[in-house]
């Protein structure tokens, strides 16, 4: 659940614009080079596009009694690195922001932050530190997934609160608000993109388990 | 194996996604998005965005469709790029 168009004042939805295109320019760039070294590279950035595309459609109830959608971002974040995904989440965002009038173009920028680098930022290191650990890839890929989905509605809470900071007990009151809204209930859904991340990342690499899985995907080893 | 662990995963998720139905949890189940805006409501009384979407879906079912559109073309993409990954295996085996 991405934050509604026209709901965060204009100098903080500028503000999230400008803190959010570096990513996005640089990303890009990261994009061009990956596409140009390793050609074999680009079946698994596409697929790492439609796996954002299929979870940030499906939005699924919670135990707390309503309702959020996944990121999908984590995938490509482990297998490319974060930097792609800024492009990849905005192209996402886009998409529901034009034709769904899900998420905002004027709250684009703060999206951006949130979904396609705060999150995948997140899932890359989680699975730097979960791998390093010599964790096998299955439980890395898994908590990467999970825990990048946490952070992007962390920072949501966040950004809202900055926006709309609670009358009486200001910031960190609103934080406590917007993230009992929506990191609360995005506990069960990060645990289900995380065990679905899995499934997706097996299925592509055809090597459950194997050390060298992600590095086939990413066109590393061949 | 992989097959097996692979629908036991997918089994768990959706276990997780039943489990407030099943646990007969009390609630609208409305988006998060739409809670986050009242919350707003009731921190600014009378705050209205300051910007409308340039297009809205015209109905539910409308929004329904292009929701399913997009997990439909994310799937369809994914499901490719699997099975063709999947059949092109076995040729860069005898490659290398």
């Amino acid at each position: 659940m991405h934050i509604m168009e026209g709901y965060l004042p204009a100098e903080h939805a500028a503000g999230w614009f400008i803190a959010s295109a570096p990513f996005v320019i640089a990303g890009a760039i990261r994009l061009k080079r990956i596409v140009h070294d390793r050609p074999q590279a680009k079946m698994t950035l596409a697929a790492a596009g439609a796996f954002t595309f299929v979870l940030s459609a499906l939005k699924m109830p919670s135990v707390t009694g309503s309702c959020s959608h996944p990121t999908g971002t984590g995938l490509g974040a482990v297998v490319f690195g974060p930097a792609v995904m800024a492009v990849l989440g905005t192209i996402v965002l886009l998409f529901q922001a034009l034709l769904l009038a899900h998420g905002g173009l004027t709250t684009l920028g703060a999206n951006v932050f949130s979904m396609a680098i705060a999150g995948p930022w997140v899932s890359y290191g989680v699975w730097r530190l979960v791998k390093g650990m010599g964790a096998p890839v299955g439980l890395a890929v898994f908590l990467a997934a999970a825990l990048g989905d946490l952070a992007t509605y962390c920072v949501t809470s966040v950004q809202l609160a900055l926006a709309y900071p609670d009358p009486a007990s200001g910031i960190i009151g609103g934080v406590l608000k917007f993230g009992g809204i929506f990191a609360i209930s995005q506990v069960p859904l990060a645990v289900a993109e995380g065990l679905l991340t899995v499934v997706v990342m097996n299925a592509l690499s055809g090597r459950a388990g194997m050390a060298d899985e992600i590095q086939v995907l990413s066109g590393e080893v061949k | 194996m992989a097959a097996n662990r692979s629908l036991l995963l997918v089994a768990a998720a959706a276990a997780i996604m039943a489990a407030p139905f099943v646990l007969g949890i009390e609630g609208e189940f409305k988006g998060n998005d739409d809670r986050a805006s009242e919350a707003i409501a009731e921190a600014r009384p009378g705050y209205e965005p300051w910007f409308q979407p340039l297009w809205k879906p015209p109905s539910g079912e409308v929004e329904t469709m292009l929701f399913a559109v997009q997990s439909a073309l994310g799937a369809g993409l994914l499901g490719y790029i699997i099975g063709r990954r999947r059949s092109s295996a076995p040729r860069d085996v005898t490659r290398r």
